[in-house]
């Protein structure tokens, strides 16, 4: 066995572990306390994050995240490319909802260069924004049902997600990293054959919610490990900059699609499920009512779709359909300029965030008219609700460590972009 | 609330000078960076504003002589649904400014970051290491005069 050297554990972070009251004792390793270190691969920290963890026996006293194992530099990136070339990289940022992502990005770059799509790629937008949230909250259910030792519900969750990703599949010709959504409307319509599958999916999804929530609600083991565990307070969670499910399982009912509305958000009728708990129970509820309502927007979505055009005519800033770009010259020299050079919208600042599974999810982009951002900046959900991990886990057992990761639900990768 | 803000601000801080500017219906209100932390305290505290969100703290490079980094804060009201953003220009002589962290504590997380991208000191900072590249590097990737490709040997590559 290889012992680690001592310039290989960076003595900062020990230093900041240490910080809160000085002075660990190795003597006896009963009475002493102890450093526990979490992760980076480890399989209920959902992806690479590492928690390194003071103990006092089995309880936690301080614990210091720490980020970066998957860091991608996706905002030099974007600084590099043009706004239609960084949309397959949106997908890669929380990956359990990549049409969420590719959303937030084209919502962000229109608001900046004055685009507004036609109102049916926004309903067909606004639609797969639930559907993936749908999706993620499965997952984010399932995993941590899993993580607290309910293994058949992840299965029973993964049943009705692999549903949405058949919808996916003929909507965009791909299961997982979509890429959809383009500047000014999206990649093609919704065809018959996706919107009747979206129809089956969501009259059959209430009835087989309900008995993936049976196998929990009724389940003592379950209940136990998240009851009572991983309390935050409405204003602390404010404060440390938590959004989302998390967030609202506290008590506050901040929810851009509400507060701030985009899209049609605004026509549509939906409840902001929030608990006042706090706690990892709290949490789970939120979520479970989450995919309820958003079941329930998705009707609305079906039954209100207008027909027309899924792009709007702005030829300098919009990509042509391919078959006119094929057949005529000037969608062929508008397709070559946007390929090539960009879209220059102009010089000026946006922030633009959509609420996304995990919480906000934001864009912000500084131009100076030329085709590339010249800043960009992700301000993503994730990062901000593991910035709560530390007051959340203080005075758990490490067992809770997994259930309250679980329930705050991170992707590492746009936690670490 | 354009007017509101600017009333509050002027009423409560009369030596703190303001320069507003609008973009596509965003307000962004440009302060020197001495008075960072009193605007901020003020935009959160105070009862007609409650701007208790700050969701982002972030950093320009301009890559020019004078006033080379702007911090932008990000910042939302939910009495009034209104976000606002606030700059700070910071000069590469004195590559520091004070930090909100005692504000709101979201803005911890988001300043180790700009340290970490842009080199920004924050002064005060509870905790301030990087928070994503490791100790040992050297360099601040978001500035302008990072290569995208990267340094050859910036970063220790693990031992066979």
């Amino acid at each position: 066995m290889e012992y680690l050297e001592k310039d290989e554990v960076h003595p900062k972070i020990i230093e900041a572990l240490l910080k809160a009251e000085g002075g660990v004792q190795l003597d006896d390793a009963l009475e002493n306390e102890m450093i526990l270190n979490m992760g980076p691969q480890h399989p209920a920290t959902h992806g690479v994050l590492r928690l390194v963890l003071r103990l006092d026996g089995e309880t936690i006293t301080a614990c210091v995240p720490e980020l970066g194992y998957l860091h991608r530099g996706y905002e030099k990136m974007a600084e590099n490319m043009s706004y239609y070339e960084f949309i397959p990289h949106t997908d890669r940022l929380d990956y359990l909802a990549p049409l969420c992502n590719n959303v937030g990005w084209v919502l962000a770059v229109e608001k900046l260069a004055g685009i507004e799509a036609p109102p049916r790629a926004q309903y067909i937008r606004m639609m797969i924004s639930e559907l993936s949230r749908i999706a993620s909250h499965l997952v984010a259910v399932g995993s941590m049902a899993m993580d607290v030792g309910a293994l058949t519900v992840l299965l029973w969750t993964l049943r009705e997600r692999e549903k949405i990703l058949d919808i996916w599949d003929i909507l965009c010709g791909a299961r997982f990293t979509n890429s959809y959504t383009r500047i000014g409307g999206v990649a093609n319509d919704l065809q018959p054959e996706a919107k009747a599958k979206v129809e089956w999916f969501i009259n059959q999804f209430d009835e087989n919610l309900d008995e993936c929530e049976k196998l929990l609600n009724t389940n003592k083991i379950f209940i136990d490990r998240l009851d009572g565990v991983g309390v935050i307070s409405g204003e602390d969670a404010l404060d440390l900059g938590m959004t989302g499910p998390s967030l609202r399982g506290s008590g506050i009912d901040y929810d851009i699609r509400r507060y701030q509305p985009y899209m049609f958000y605004n026509e549509m009728d939906f409840k902001i499920p929030t608990y006042t708990e706090g706690d990892c129970l709290a949490r789970y509820f939120v979520r479970i009512d989450e995919m309820r309502e958003s079941a329930k927007i998705v009707r609305q979505i079906l039954s209100k779709m207008p027909n027309g055009d899924i792009r709007v005519n702005q030829p300098k800033k919009v990509l042509p359909y391919k078959h006119e770009v094929y057949s005529k010259m000037e969608e062929l020299i508008h397709d070559f300029m946007i390929v090539n050079f960009g879209i220059n919208p102009p010089v000026g600042e946006v922030y633009h965030a959509v609420e996304n599974p995990k919480g906000e999810l934001g864009f912000y982009f500084v131009s100076k008219g030329e085709g590339h951002p010249w800043k960009c900046k992700i301000r993503s959900p994730s990062f901000n609700n593991l910035q709560s991990v530390p007051k959340l886990v203080k005075g758990y057992m490490v067992s809770d460590v997994v259930a309250i990761v679980g329930s705050i639900d991170p992707v590492m990768g746009e936690a670490d972009k | 609330m354009k007017e509101i803000i600017l009333n509050q601000l002027s009423a409560n801080l009369p030596d703190v000078n303001v320069v507003v500017s609008e973009f596509s219906d965003e307000l962004t209100i440009q302060v020197h960076k001495k008075d960072i932390v009193d605007v901020c305290k003020l935009l959160k505290n105070d009862e007609k504003l409650k701007f208790i969100i700050c969701e982002d703290v972030t950093a320009i490079d301009w890559a020019r002589k004078q006033n080379r980094f702007t911090v932008v804060y990000h910042i939302f009201s939910l009495k009034n649904k209104f976000r606002l953003v606030v700059k700070a220009d910071v000069d590469e002589s004195e590559c520091k400014i004070d930090t909100v962290s005692s504000v709101w504590r979201a803005a911890n997380w988001h300043e180790r970051e700009v340290y970490d991208m842009y080199g920004i000191k924050f002064n005060q900072h509870p905790d301030l290491r990087r928070m994503y590249m490791p100790e040992e590097f050297d360099y601040h990737p978001l500035r302008k005069d990072f290569p995208v490709i990267g340094i050859e040997g910036s970063l220790p590559l693990p031992k066979k």
